[in-house]
């Protein structure tokens, strides 16, 4: 646990680091970056709060399970949103131009950026997201419970 | 444009300064703060080449991530560097 200036700072700025990695996440069709920026700014987030508070508290509020099972359920939703374009092809995008969620079609010209369209795209980013996060988390809380048990000795 | 040319080349003079700091400094600790500035400034010098996707990642990665799993390093080690 490192001091209370530290730990102030921590907790202003998590909640933003966490929206921001979600933001880059979710325009990753968008805008520059994408699952795996944001996951790892995320990532950042959580390494912010587990360095600030210490491992013995951190562990009661993240676990590495849950970490290790956002790894699984986000390489398991990429490889299922892979297959299921098997009908014309491996990572087949049915779903852009196709009316359903994320199915509009793109305006010709200079425009915005819409956020529901590209099809199968924002589904990819949100699961590599998701699997980024829990990696690149399980690393620091592995780090941090060795850096904790040779402290103890 | 000779603004531009400026900045990389205060960018470029900024990671060598940086670079070599790092490997000067017998605090551990600052040697961990000071890879963590040269990746921060070369997140900058991506982002001065048109590539905000590659500073995104080199932002997150090298300055956060790496001087985080360094300073743990750090904590379950010796802060300074010792003659051997």
């Amino acid at each position: 646990m490192m001091s209370k200036i530290v730990r102030t700072q921590a907790n202003i700025l998590y909640p933003l680091i966490l929206i921001f990695g979600f933001y880059i996440v979710a325009h990753g069709h968008l805008t520059p970056g994408g699952g795996f920026q944001g996951g790892a700014v995320i990532a950042t987030g959580v390494a912010l709060v587990a360095i600030s508070f210490g491992y013995g508290k951190i562990k009661k509020w993240i676990k590495k399970t849950n970490l290790t099972a956002a790894e699984a359920v986000g390489l398991l939703s990429f490889i299922i949103a892979a297959f299921t374009g098997i009908g014309t092809s491996f990572f087949c995008n049915w779903l852009a131009n196709s009316g359903l969620i994320f199915g509009d079609t793109v305006p010709y010209g200079p425009n915005p950026g819409y956020l529901n369209t590209a099809g199968l795209l924002p589904i990819m980013n949100l699961a590599v997201g998701i699997e980024v996060l829990g990696g690149l988390g399980v690393v620091v809380m592995y780090m941090l419970s060795a850096a904790k048990a040779s402290e103890v000795k | 444009m000779i603004f531009e040319e400026l900045i990389q080349v205060l960018l470029l003079v900024g990671l060598i300064i940086t670079a070599y700091l790092s490997i000067r400094f017998k605090d551990l600790l600052a040697c961990a703060v000071s890879l963590g500035a040269f990746s921060f400034l070369l997140s900058l010098e991506f982002y001065m080449l048109q590539a905000p996707d590659v500073a995104i990642a080199e932002a997150g990665i090298g300055a956060g991530l790496t001087t985080a799993i360094f300073i743990l390093a750090i904590k379950a080690t010796h802060r300074w560097e010792v003659e051997t």
